[in-house]
């Protein structure tokens, strides 16, 4: 394989093409590096960090930095998982992530993510903040308690849906979810459950009423496999 | 001539604020017990009765702390076993007791004893024998150091035995896929 048109990541020779990220080029070759705010149908992000790196001995988001010919990407090593860890735990600890009564359990990113890298404890003191859920509309439920800020709703109703339902508010450890409607109720905007937003949140936060729990917990996508060998959709046979 | 029988290793455990269920799934070792048996022996547990916890080599924790009491006998569990282990979604993150902290503490009282409908003349308990309610479930973590954390609500039977057989042959517990599960 040519110099030029190729990396390794933990040693195994990615091929890439021009313009391709790190992740895209590894997701398309069919290797893992964890990440939540990474979507492949979307344009990346590069805030939630999981899928840092190690490019040529620098840490660097594999979601955002460019391939490079030859380069050298490190990212299952513990230094590197320790840290992804940590910023599982963080975010655990910032929301208020109940799993056993969550209708996303089993096919949430973030849980599955936290299986992967073998995360057994938040660690850290908890939040317990106070986030009332939004159950005005209809059809569809938000529950803000889950949500990790990864932009994707936002992406995908701006850039997809052509609507802005959804936007980010405030800063740093304020940092919130907001609907953009002057009571701040989902049921006073135009969000629809065709919408691509209704179903890009990778955790529990956007969930369709009445079907709750339709399949059990214990049969869902990450309780058959891990998420390290469950390849996005869009991506499978790239 | 034989060799002296090894010394079992004793284990404690408690359900603070927790349902029990983490005990069930831990019975759901089944017949495995017989052969913990013969490695361990129990000292406080609900299998036993033993009112107090005395120098142990395994503490298991089920339930986060919910009253006064939970955290004594946390407390008494960290400073009496060597290792101390947090059983279930309730000991690690506060679990569903937890669902109650960003609510009032009086106005979870009030609702629950007073003001709910079909309460005629009810009054929020106050015999001085009872513990008293934490503002806010914790999880146990935040209170003592914990060595070793078997997520799920409950964990299966089968995460509590690998935690266990791990940590008496003396290996670092891993649950891995299946295993592990925080639901
Ligand atoms: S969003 Fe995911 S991590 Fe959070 S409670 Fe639901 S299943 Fe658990
Ligand atoms: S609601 Fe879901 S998709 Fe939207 S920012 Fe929060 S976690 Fe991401
Ligand atoms: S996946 Fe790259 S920063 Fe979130």
């Amino acid at each position: 394989m040519s110099q030029d048109k190729s990396f390794t990541l933990d040693g195994k020779t990615v091929p890439y093409q021009e313009g391709q990220t790190i992740i895209q080029a590894a997701m398309a070759a069919g290797h893992y590096i964890p990440h939540l705010c990474f979507n492949p149908e979307f344009k990346p992000h590069g805030s939630c960090k999981l899928c840092t790196v190690k490019a040529n001995g620098r840490q660097t988001a594999s979601c955002t930095q460019q391939a490079q010919p030859g380069m050298v990407v490190e990212s299952d090593i513990n230094e590197l998982n320790d840290e992804r860890r940590v910023l599982l735990q963080m975010l655990f600890v910032e929301g208020n992530h109940f799993c056993p009564s969550c209708e996303k359990s089993g096919n949430c990113q973030l849980q599955a993510t936290a299986y992967e890298l073998d995360m057994m404890s938040p660690h850290f003191d908890q939040f317990f903040p106070d986030r009332p859920v939004d159950a005005s509309h209809a059809e569809y439920l938000l529950d803000f308690n889950r949500c990790i800020l990864c932009s994707l709703c936002v992406r995908a109703s701006r850039d997809v849906d052509g609507k802005n339902v959804f936007a980010l508010s405030g800063r740093g450890i304020k940092s919130h979810l907001i609907v953009n409607a002057k009571s701040g109720h989902l049921a006073d905007t135009d969000f629809s459950g065709s919408d691509k937003a209704a179903h890009v949140c990778p955790v529990g936060v956007i969930l369709k009423k009445r079907v709750g729990f339709s399949v059990p917990i214990g049969q869902r996508t990450f309780d058959a496999q891990p998420i390290s060998a469950t390849p996005h959709p869009k991506v499978k046979g790239a | 001539m034989n060799a002296p029988a090894k010394p079992k290793l004793k284990v404690a455990t408690t359900s603070l604020a927790g349902c029990f269920g983490c005990h069930m799934s831990f019975l759901d070792i089944d017949e495995r017990i017989l052969e913990l048996m013969k490695l361990v022996e129990f000292d406080r547990s609900p299998i036993t009765d033993i009112k107090h916890c005395g120098p142990c080599d395994i503490g298991i924790i089920e339930g986060g702390l919910c009253n006064a009491e939970n955290v004594h006998v946390l407390r008494e569990f960290r400073a009496n076993c060597k290792i101390l282990i947090a059983m279930g979604a309730c000991a690690v993150n506060g679990g569903l007791p937890a669902q109650r902290n960003h609510l009032s503490l009086p106005l979870i009282l009030e609702e629950v004893y007073h003001a709910q409908h079909g309460l005629v003349d009810g009054f929020i308990p106050n015999d001085p024998e009872l513990p008293l309610p934490l503002d806010k479930v914790h999880p146990i973590h935040e209170v003592v150091k914990v060595d070793y954390f078997i997520p799920g609500c409950p964990p299966s039977g089968d995460a509590i035995w690998k935690v266990l057989t791990d940590l008496l042959a003396g290996r670092e517990p891993e649950l891995g896929h299946g295993l592990i599960h925080y639901d």
